[in-house]
């Protein structure tokens, strides 16, 4: 098409005369094209850097303003075999960057000053029982001291704002108690210098300070790694539309840029990017990523059509307005809002050990001084062995149990072809016995295919789908899919609303509509045999013949729900689609409970009803109808083809045509959860063994010291099982699968 | 032991650098790109003509 695309709200101009445009790319997979993309576009003159980041697979180009437009920059990537996908960073994905950078900070601090404190500590153990003067050892807590204030001040920031504003709002959480811990270990070991003691905790604090900060910095690196996938994702799927201007132009933009008011040109076989209201043209609409119902829906002047809607056979000019009242969208909004009000906040497995913990370690140490004053000990020997517990208790290995495990498991998942919308997913996902499907686009795929090629003979379907290339029309795209041709015919003419007819070796070949191809009387005979597939024929010259088009199964569906079922867990479909359309998938899937032509409220009512019978449920579904019912559910996963709305709504999302991530999902989370449990269990067995010895007045701080990074590193190890054993590669799913939407460019 | 009081701040000192160093190279931008770096180290486009 010779039209291009408006990239210019993505640039940004800096003062000195340079634009810069961020993209996401699609299709890295090795180091080579790095050196592709950077050296192809530095071959375009005026191009000042362009600079591939690898990890997040983002590329920023920076060139001299008004040398050329931001698309061809996208062109000259198309050309060298990438698409490209301009990108804007969302505020939260800079937030997460700058807090990982924070905690970055502060953990290279605490790494620093653990590493010359423990140097100095161990140098002290060991003078201590042999022949250290006192003046030395003084020096050598002195140094500590003059050490560790300024670290844990600038590194214990983390954990004092989030402990302060928690007591603010009148609540504990993990960080209270670390907080105390940290500053009575600090006090108290300041006091022992000043009064030449022989012991301090100097070490003991900052070591544990470095080890809660790997915790938390793995923790942060998962979410943002979620979100970069997240974003690029979205702007894979960024939309584009045909905005027509004051002048009657017609300009191709990016449906961010698009405001209310504007009218928007839509033609056959485009996905409709806006909601709004017809002004002109009549036409059907496809609304099944919309409400689920594979029937099309006729549309004229003054009809409204929503964002996600396939157009079918006539061009529409369409008034884009912002959700209207009384419409599909709105109601779903407003369902939205209240399943995400009344969804009882799922307390984490970490933040329920907290709340135990506090008052627990904080009585333990109470007790060990009154109990100790009690004997006959003096209050400065008692306060000593109390703080001693308190550090040795302090939540180190619980810090790293869940954070280490969580991101391991986000990697298997990673590999599975699943990208986890939230970090506190595995948990819900691991207790999930029943598992609610919608139909349309979950089970079955998002794209139509050919469901008879059996039945044609192999020249007649080839042509077919070779000609299909040349129309625009979707139930001919589901034909072209059979192409192995991939050129299309020259001359073709599509008549709009019928078909598309050429010369190929002196005879006229047709496909399209029956009636097009006088093919009635086949095409009859032949759609009796599936009464819910849609019908197109195809002729050339004498020969005649009729496909069928439907939604398919995705391939591996049946295999799933079996499996599934047989893991016991209660499958169902509560689909938006007609009855009549509902019951043969799930006779094939051997799903027994099923309802069909639920709206988005009969579905949250469903699962309600679920609910109420104490059974916690994972909808996946990828419909903008499903939207409220995945944010009801306890848990949720959509397809990477789901509507925008519905994704933002899952707890994760998972790539390709198979369903077979479902099931890796909750397999993955089960694994993750276990470990998990098992993970706190070490960390209460160590404080089993722990509390009593630092009780009686055994725990020295080398003995913190040994039992703190020895129950960490147990474990991290432990967390490592995560990863499980390394599946089949699934590099396919990974990269190949991820199909844009991008319509009309 | 008088040794003491001034090697122990000379390794204070070592370790600071090595922390100076590491604060730089992250407002550098050197850990934006981790897996990238591992696969730069590879190409060879400093010899290119």
């Amino acid at each position: 098409m010779a039209e291009t695309l408006d990239l210019s709200i993505y640039v940004t101009r800096q003062g000195d005369g340079t634009a810069h445009l961020d993209l996401a790319i699609e299709g890295i997979d090795c180091a080579a094209c790095i050196d592709e993309i950077e050296g192809g576009l530095c071959r375009l003159p005026e191009i000042l850097d362009a600079r591939l980041n690898y990890t997040n697979h983002r590329l920023a180009v920076e060139w001299r303003d008004g040398a050329f437009s931001p698309t061809q920059v996208v062109e000259e990537l198309g050309r060298l075999g990438y698409r490209a996908h301009p990108f804007r960073a969302k505020l939260v994905e800079e937030e997460e960057t700058r807090r990982a950078r924070w905690l970055l900070k502060c953990l290279a601090v605490a790494g620093f000053a653990s590493m010359n404190i423990m140097l100095l500590a161990v140098s002290v153990w060991s003078g201590n029982v042999t022949d250290i003067t006192p003046e030395t050892r003084d020096f050598f807590h002195w140094l500590a001291a003059l050490i560790a204030l300024p670290a844990i001040a600038y590194a214990g920031q983390p954990f004092f704002q989030s402990a302060m504003s928690a007591l603010r709002n009148g609540r504990t959480n993990m960080d209270v108690p670390i907080v105390i811990g940290i500053l009575l270990a600090l006090g108290v070991s300041v006091f022992e210098t000043i009064n030449s003691a022989e012991h301090t905790y100097f070490d003991s604090v900052v070591m544990l300070l470095f080890f809660l900060l790997c915790g938390r910095y793995l923790d942060q690196a998962m979410r943002r790694k979620t979100r970069a996938v997240a974003g690029n994702l979205a702007s894979f799927r960024a939309e584009v539309a045909h905005r027509i201007a004051d002048n009657g132009e017609i300009v191709l933009m990016p449906t961010a840029a698009v405001k209310t008011g504007d009218r928007v040109l839509v033609r056959p076989g485009e996905r409709i990017a806006v909601d709004g209201i017809v002004l002109s043209g009549s036409s059907d609409v496809d609304e099944s990523l919309v409400t689920g119902e594979t029937a099309h829906r006729a549309v004229r002047a003054d009809s409204q059509v929503y964002a996600g809607s396939m157009n079918h056979n006539g061009t529409l000019t369409v008034r884009v307005t912002a959700a209207g009242k009384g419409t599909l969208l709105d109601e779903v909004e407003r369902l939205l809002e209240n399943a995400a009000a009344a969804k009882s906040r799922y307390v984490q497995l970490a933040d329920r050990v907290a709340k135990i913990y506090a008052p627990v370690v904080h009585t333990a140490a109470a007790v060990t001084a009154l109990a100790w004053i009690a004997t006959g000990a003096s209050v400065h020997d008692a306060l000593l062995t109390a703080i001693a517990v308190l550090i040795i208790t302090c939540p180190c290995a619980l810090a790293l149990a869940v954070p280490v495990v969580q991101v391991v498991a986000s990697g298997a998942l990673f590999r599975a072809g699943v990208f986890l919308n939230a970090g506190d997913a595995f948990e819900r996902l691991a207790k999930v016995d029943t598992i609610v499907f919608d139909k349309t686009g979950t089970l079955t795929l998002p794209t139509m295919s050919v469901t008879n090629a059996g039945d044609v003979a192999p020249g007649q379907l080839e042509a077919a789908s070779r000609l299909a290339l040349s129309s625009r029309h979707p139930l001919a795209a589901a034909v072209a899919q059979m192409a192995h041709d991939r050129r299309p015919y020259d001359a073709v003419t599509e008549e709009p609303g019928q078909g598309v007819r050429t010369i190929v070796d002196g005879m006229e070949m047709r496909l399209g509509s029956p009636a097009f191809c006088g093919a009635q009387d086949i095409a009859e005979q032949v759609a009796s045999t599936d009464p819910m597939a849609s019908v197109i024929a195809f002729s050339w010259g004498g020969e005649r013949s009729v496909l069928l088009v439907r939604q398919a199964l995705r391939p591996d569906a049946a295999a799933v729900v079996q499996n599934l079922r047989e893991q016991g867990f209660d499958c169902r479909i509560l689909s938006g689609d007609r009855p009549e359309a509902v019951a043969p998938i799930a006779a094939m899937l051997g799903i027994a409970s099923w309802r069909g032509g639920c709206k988005p409220s009969d579905k949250i009512e469903a699962l309600d009803a679920l609910k109420a019978e104490g059974r916690r449920v994972l909808m996946v579904g990828d419909g903008l109808n499903d939207a409220p019912a995945l944010a009801a559910a306890h848990v949720s996963l959509s397809p990477i083809s789901a509507a925008d709305l519905t994704q933002a709504h899952a707890d994760a999302v998972f790539l390709g045509d198979r369903l077979k991530p479902v099931q890796d999902t909750i397999d993955i989370a089960r694994r993750a959860h276990r470990l998990m449990r098992q993970n706190l269990g070490i960390a209460l067995v160590y404080n089993l063994i722990a509390v009593p010895l630092a009780f009686l007045g055994f725990v020295t701080p080398l003995v913190a010291a040994l039992a703190m990074s020895g129950s960490s590193t147990l474990v991290t190890l432990n967390a490592l099982r995560a990863r499980g054993r390394i599946a089949e590669p699934r590099s396919d799913a990974a990269q190949s699968h991820v199909v844009p939407v991008t319509q009309g460019a | 032991m008088e040794v003491l009081i001034y090697l122990v701040p000379m390794a204070l000192l070592l370790g600071l650098t090595g922390l100076a160093a590491f604060m730089w190279s992250l407002k550098n931008g050197q850990y934006d790109d981790v897996q990238g770096a591992a696969v730069r180290v590879l190409s060879d486009d400093d010899i290119r003509k």
